[in-house]
């Protein structure tokens, strides 16, 4: 036990190294560019309308009293840093005066629920079908899957996403393609907004479970056959242990420890292929919110959107990880 | 180098599919360097021409033969993922041989680094970049920062077998012989590697074009570069499919998927052919 708690501390130590460095980054990557927000926001407003000099002069200084950048870098950074701590990114110029941060956590449920539930269901299907066509390699239907597998895995996201989107909105309209649930539904506990829910996140879940199954299938495979060749595979099937209690308990739980570790690595890519799937399902989460973002040029929503991102999945990661001595006693002993 | 082709050629049948995939697409590309227009140009023809004997792949609603037209993109889109695919492996190997051979507070530090850059969400990263570079944002400085952010899967790889190395006899050899360590690490080392040097470049090929696309559909990039992504956003933006010209869609998304199968084979193909025990299962051994 505590020899869990020490790993546990240093992975949380690493953590929070994570999310620091990342969103430092993130602002360093925002105010040492050459582009100043302030002008930036200014060009936009004023490219539509003819306003007068003075009320540009006055904005522009509201705008500079706004983002901090008359200050020097370092000031603005602990100014950041101190801000971002309540949670205030600043108000949103896309939806103003409502907070960036408002915005995020209002989009932040919806992300992390299709993900969290495709994420299961992906690497669920994907570890079982490829343990099982890791142990029985001469079945033709796992043969088939596998060949299934290898054909859409390497697709981008954005094309599997664009390919049932044709399916479903044109050729066969059964799944209602855009949006998070119906409009003509309150939303709350009530079981019309609920299946509401679920069929508007058939098809976003439908393209992301497609894109990654593939993976866990194949790296399951592979890990699964040279299971499989080790001597205590060979001494169970002698002794005469069932075929189930061999693939479920002793071949597929020694390969599912590195497939955690791919999982861990693997949330971000995840993470990525969610955006799209959200912006070709309009579907109202994080993604839809960050690309909104930049094409309005709100600054402090992109910001807020980045560092609430890379928080979200460095945590994500960080969850996986302490799973790890639930699976492999090994760790645990340590 | 080459009985190793060979063999590949001739035991593993994805290797063999993979090549002609990619072989395929990498002729087509390379027309583009005779190519008699200028893919940069629009309305250089008849607009939404169906394929035919004159237009193999049509032509768009913007005027552009789609033959020429995706051939340029397809150059440039395999280029990028090349350079990209390049800068990431060489700080790969960097970081990779040297943690794995100095070990001790280098390689914590490089590693704890390396943990650093695999929990970053690459996509947001992307996005803000371009936010703020908006129009300076080239397919140059995107192969660059997307090379800064491909490498440490493989980092951590290449230390594993590193660590390895460190403690065979010829490393001792060569220190007593008096080897300076960067020349340890790149006349001793970095052969035994480079294997998988190899079948990541593939897989690291795929992973950048793949987000390239993914920013270029949303127009996230220099829409006015021809690569694959921008086809796409074109055709999306003069909804191509809703007016009916699916060439402009079916051709690109078709051609794309060659290249993508094509490079995840040789990718698969060569880890395969990695591991000696699967290599000989399949030589029938």
């Amino acid at each position: 036990m505590h020899g869990y708690l020490v790993f546990v501390g240093k992975r949380l130590l690493q953590l929070l190294a994570v999310i620091f460095f990342g969103v430092s980054a993130t602002f360093l990557v925002t105010h040492l560019s050459p582009i100043n927000p302030v002008e930036a926001a200014l060009g936009r407003m004023t490219a539509r309308s003819v306003s007068n000099p003075e009320a540009i002069t006055a904005m522009r200084a509201a705008l500079t009293e706004l983002y901090g950048v008359n200050e020097p870098i370092w000031s603005q950074y602990i100014n950041f840093w101190s801000r971002l701590v309540q949670g205030d990114f600043g108000p949103s110029l896309l939806a103003f005066p409502t907070p960036a941060m408002t915005l995020v956590m209002r989009a932040l449920p919806w992300t992390v629920t299709l993900l969290t539930v495709a994420t299961l269901i992906t690497f669920a299907i994907g570890n079982v079908m490829g343990g099982l066509a890791g142990y029985n390699q001469n079945n033709r239907f796992l043969k088939a899957f596998g060949l299934v597998a290898i054909g859409i895995q390497p697709i981008p996201y954005y094309v599997v996403a664009f390919i049932l989107l044709i399916l479903f909105g044109f050729v066969w309209p059964i799944l209602p393609i855009s949006g998070g649930f119906a409009m003509n539904v309150t939303p709350g506990w009530n079981w019309p907004y609920i299946s509401s829910v679920i069929q508007h996140a058939t098809l976003p879940a439908l393209s992301l479970v497609l894109v990654g199954f593939g993976g866990w299938f194949l790296g399951m495979r592979a890990l699964v056959s040279n299971v499989v060749t080790e001597d205590y595979v060979t001494y169970a099937e002698l002794a005469g242990v069932k075929r189930t209690t061999i693939v479920g308990s002793y071949v597929m739980r020694n390969a599912l420890v590195p497939q955690l570790t791919a999982l861990a690595m693997a949330l971000g890519g995840v993470f990525s292929g969610t955006v799209i799937t959200e912006q070709v399902f309009n579907y109202p989460g994080l993604g839809s919110l960050l690309i909104d973002a930049v094409n309005a040029g709100d600054y402090s929503l992109v910001l807020a959107v980045s560092s609430v991102s890379v928080t979200a999945v460095a945590t994500a990661i960080f969850i996986v990880d302490l799973l790890y001595p639930i699976l492999d006693p090994r760790v645990r002993a340590e | 180098m080459f009985a190793v082709f060979r063999d590949l050629i001739r035991y593993n049948i994805e290797f063999a599919i993979g090549l002609v995939l990619v072989g395929i697409v990498v002729i087509f590309a390379c027309l583009s360097f005779f190519s008699p227009v200028d893919p940069s140009l629009i309305y250089t023809t008849i607009p939404d021409q169906p394929p035919s004997a004159q237009f193999w792949f049509g032509t768009n609603s913007r005027g552009q033969d789609m033959f020429w037209q995706l051939s340029a993109a397809f150059r440039n889109s395999l280029v990028f993922g090349f350079t990209v695919a390049v800068l990431s492996r060489i700080i790969s190997i960097a970081v990779g041989l040297t943690a794995g051979y100095l070990g001790g507070w280098v390689d914590r530090v490089l590693m704890f680094i390396n943990d650093i850059f695999v929990a970053v969400p690459i996509f947001p990263v992307l996005v803000l970049f371009y936010f703020v570079l908006r129009n300076n944002m080239d397919s140059l400085t995107l192969a660059l920062i997307m090379a800064c952010f491909g490498w440490p899967f493989d980092a951590r790889l290449i230390r594993s077998v590193a660590l390895g190395l460190k403690h065979r006899e010829f490393t001792r050899h060569a220190v007593f012989a008096g080897m300076s360590t960067r020349k340890v690490l790149l006349e001793e080392h970095l052969p035994y590697v480079m294997p998988i040097v190899f079948s990541t470049f593939m897989n690291n090929m795929l992973w950048s074009i793949g987000l390239e696309v993914t920013l270029a559909v949303l127009g996230f990039t220099n829409i006015n570069n021809p690569t694959i992504g921008t086809a796409l956003y074109w055709a999306n933006s003069h909804s191509a499919m809703v007016v009916g010209v699916w060439w402009w869609i079916v051709i690109p998304v078709i051609l794309m998927v060659m290249t993508f199968i094509g490079l995840f084979l040789l990718a698969m193909s060569m880890n395969e052919y990695i591991d000696p025990r699967s290599r000989l299962r399949r030589m029938g051994a």
